[in-house]
Parts: C-alpha cells; structure tokens; sequence
C-alpha cells in the first residue's frame, strides 16, 4: 500500500532527475558533434532553477484554467508511464495491471495535453503548432502500434501468459525466439520504433509543432516561467519513458545474472548501471545522431514518412517475422 | 531557490527594429562554433515569453515602435534590455532620417549598451555578461 503512494513520486522525481540528466548528455553531445564545446552536463537543471525564477505571464485571450492545467497534464501523463514501462531492470510498479496496450494509449495523453495548451492559449503561433502536433500524432500512432503488435504476436506463439504483458516479454526476449529471417524483421521493426520515437518526443527533424525558427516555439510560445518549466521536465520524463520503452520490447535483458552478482544491492546496482548505458545508447541514435545529422521535415513530409514509408516499412517487417514463422 | 539560478543559464530575444542587419549577424556569429554562447547557457530563444535578455538592434523606425514596447512588455520578469550596436544610441548611419524615432532607450528602459558598428561577438558576449550581473541583482530585488 505504502509503495502504491510513495512509489509514483519517487519514480516521477527519478524520471525527471534522469530526464534532465540525460537532456544534458544530449546537449554536450550534440555540440562536440557540432565542432562547439556545448553547455555543461547539468544545464538543463540550471535552466529549470532559472525558469523557477520567472514570472508566470497567462496572455489576456488565453483560457486561463485549461492554460493553467495543460501543464500539470502534460506532466502527470508523462510520470504515469513511468509507472507502467520497467525501468533500471526491475518490474514496473503497475506491472500486474497494464500491459504494452495501455502505455500505446497513455502515450497519446502528453502530446494531447500539449494540442490543449497550443489552442488555450490563443496565439496563432501556437494553434498552428496545436495542428501540427495533432497531425504528427495520427501518423506516427500507426507504426508505433504495429511495432509493439508485431512483438507481442511473435511472443503470443510461445508464451502462455499474455504476451502484451512486459513480464512476459522479459522472459522470452523476441531475439531469441526467431530465425535469421525474424532476426532481420526485427530489426527492422527495432528501426522503425527508433524513428517513431524522434517524432514522439518531437525532436529534429520531426520538432514542426515546437519549431523555433519558423513557429517561434510553436505550441509553447505564450508559456512563461513554473507553467514551461513543467513541459520541460515533462518533456525530459518522456524521452526517458520512450527509451525505457524500447529497451523493454526490444533488449529486457540483465546484467547481474551474466557476471554472476546474486545478493540483492549489488545486482540491483549493476542492472540500474547497465539500464542507464542501454538509455544512453538508445537516446545516441534516436535523439542525438539524427538531431546533429538533419534539418527539419515539412509537415506533409512528415505524414507521408510515417503513414506510407514507416508503415510499410514495419509491414515488411511485420511479414519477415510470420515467413520464419511458418517455415 | 538560489539567487544564482541566472548565473549561466540565459535566454535570449533578439529583436531587429530597423537594423540594417550587420548587429542581427554578429549575433548569429556568437552561436557559431568558434564563440558558442551555448557552453555559458546562453540560448537564442524564438518567443520573448520565454525570455530574459531581450537584444534590440537598430534605430527604431516610427512603424515599430509600438511593436517593440509590446515585445518589451511581453517579457516576464525579472528581464534586462541589451542594445546592440551603435544605431540604438544615437541613430548611427540612420542618423537624423525622417522616420526614426529612437534611440532605444527614449523607448524602453535599455540596462546596457553594446557600441559598435557593428560590434564584434566578444563585445556582444561582454554586454550579456553584464546583463548577468543586472539580472541577478533584479532577482535578488524581487524576492526581498
């Protein structure tokens, strides 16, 4: 019962503290990629203490409750996935009661909250990134649902339990139950859930909706002071999430057992190192390499790259996983 | 909430009102790798609601002078104002126009001046340092 109460919030401040960690490591990176030296690895806490600071402006037209709480929204939805996806190699807290099915939909609640702040606050910069970011949501929603679907069907073929479950996943990892054929399907369908969370956490070359160049924010532009800062560490919990997604589905495996750590501390210890290294590699390819790599994408880009490419893509994969199924 | 929460970590708003684009480029250029304002946490933000620093260049037509009150005023506190280049103060190569209403601060209340026509990065980067000081002493006013 305790942990049911204390438990969210420990997990919601260690989301943050490694989001925003981890946002930091993507700047410093990003920069030496870039030739710069880029900020120090704690900035980012910086720019949270000096936000703190700041006077919370709500503009005159805005509707000021649902401005005022699509911030605390956007934050709560965020915290609640951490409640779900199993992050530094342990069970998840809800574990028993949501599988992959409900962290699919609980995804969708971030991005809704931010569409809400984009229209209450009555800018035209912000309405057309409240539009943006709905468009890139449909397309992206569909490849990430036939990604996770096409894990849990191969899973569903050996495993008694239900397969969404991510304790059933950790059990039978998808790489160990396919053929060459699977192997490169899952690859592929590994690739496409890399993309799909670049446009998630609408990072470049999928930031249209926060665009600064073109939209001035975009979504965000009239936000100020405490009311940004909760995006922005709401923000910083969900790239955290999305990677802890990916490590899920995709490598539940670790560590203690291979280097033969048994006694409880020392194993938890190795397995939350190893978690972190396996978010920081994740967070490399998807956020990083791709962010320091490209320019941005036009919206219709976007949608064509998601609901044609993407989704044909982990058809294909889709296909390759039941061919060495059946043969 | 320490009263050093502004040391380095600055957001900055540029407004051009009527510059001939030489200030607007040199402070592009300390984005560059070879100045990267980035490692000090200074970061060229698009929405002056997310502002601290708002950097005005050039003498201030008529037409915009209502728009950069309005800019100024969409600042939350605590903000300071950094004039960039020499137009702001006194007209420069603008001086005495038909249609200039400056300088800057017959405008808003200007907090530093960076001179120079235009000025190089490194003065630029000089005047957000000052602007640091400024800032923090602001901060300090409002809480007590």
């Amino acid at each position: 019962m305790v942990s049911i109460v204390v438990g969210p919030v420990i997990l919601a401040i260690m989301g943050a503290f490694f989001g925003l960690l981890y946002l930091g490591i993507d700047r410093k990176l990003v920069a030496h990629m870039q030739g710069r030296i880029g900020p120090p690895i704690i900035q980012p806490f910086r720019d949270v203490g000096k936000l703190l600071m700041k006077e919370s402006i709500i503009p005159d037209g805005a509707l000021s409750w649902l401005f005022k709480l699509a911030p605390i929204l956007c934050l709560m939805g965020s915290a609640v996935l951490l409640l779900y996806i199993p992050i530094f190699g342990q069970k998840a807290l809800l574990e028993d009661f949501g599988d992959a099915i409900v962290v699919l939909y609980l995804l969708i609640i971030p991005s809704l909250a931010l569409v809400v702040a984009g229209f209450s606050s009555s800018s035209p910069y912000a309405t057309v990134g409240a539009q943006r970011e709905m468009v890139i949501m449909m397309s992206y929603e569909f490849p990430l649902a036939m990604t996770i679907v096409a894990i849990a069907w191969r899973i569903g073929h050996v495993a008694e339990t239900n397969p969404f479950m991510f304790s059933t996943v950790a059990t039978y990892p998808i790489w160990s139950l396919v053929g060459p054929m699977g192997v490169a399907g899952t690859l592929i369908l590994l690739i496409v859930l890399l993309l799909v969370t670049t446009g998630e956490l609408s990072r470049i070359p999928f930031d249209l909706a926060e665009a600064e160049t073109e939209l001035a924010g975009g979504l965000l532009v009239e936000y100020s002071g405490r009311n940004l800062v909760l995006f922005y560490i709401a923000d910083a919990i969900k790239t955290f999430a999305m990677a802890s997604l990916i490590i899920a589905l995709f490598f539940p495996y670790s560590l203690s057992p291979v280097v033969g750590i048994e006694a409880l501390v020392p194993a938890f210890v190795v397995d939350a190192l190893f978690f972190l290294l396996k978010i920081l590699l994740v967070m490399f390819i998807c956020v990083m390499l791709i962010r320091a790599a490209m320019a941005r994408f036009k919206i219709d880009q976007v949608s064509k790259i998601y609901f044609i490419a993407m989704t044909l893509i982990s058809l294909v994969g889709l296909i390759l996983i039941w061919v060495d199924l059946v043969m | 909430m320490s009263l050093n929460s502004f040391k380095r970590a600055l957001w900055l708003y540029h407004i051009n009102a009527g510059s001939c684009n030489g200030c607007d480029i040199e402070i592009l250029a300390t984005l560059t790798p070879r100045y990267d304002v980035e490692r000090f946490g200074i970061v060229l933000v698009g929405s002056p609601r997310h502002a601290d620093v708002l950097a005005v260049t050039g003498p201030v037509p008529r037409q915009m002078v209502s728009r950069l009150k309005r800019v100024y005023e969409q600042i939350p506190d605590p903000k300071v104002v950094l004039q960039v280049g020499s137009c702001g103060m006194e007209g420069g190569v603008f001086h005495e126009s038909y249609n200039l209403v400056g300088p800057v601060d017959q405008i808003i209340p200007v907090d530093v001046y960076v001179p120079g026509c235009p000025p190089r990065p490194e003065a630029i980067i000089e005047g957000v340092v000052k602007a640091w000081v400024k800032l923090e002493k602001a901060a300090e006013q409002r809480i007590t």
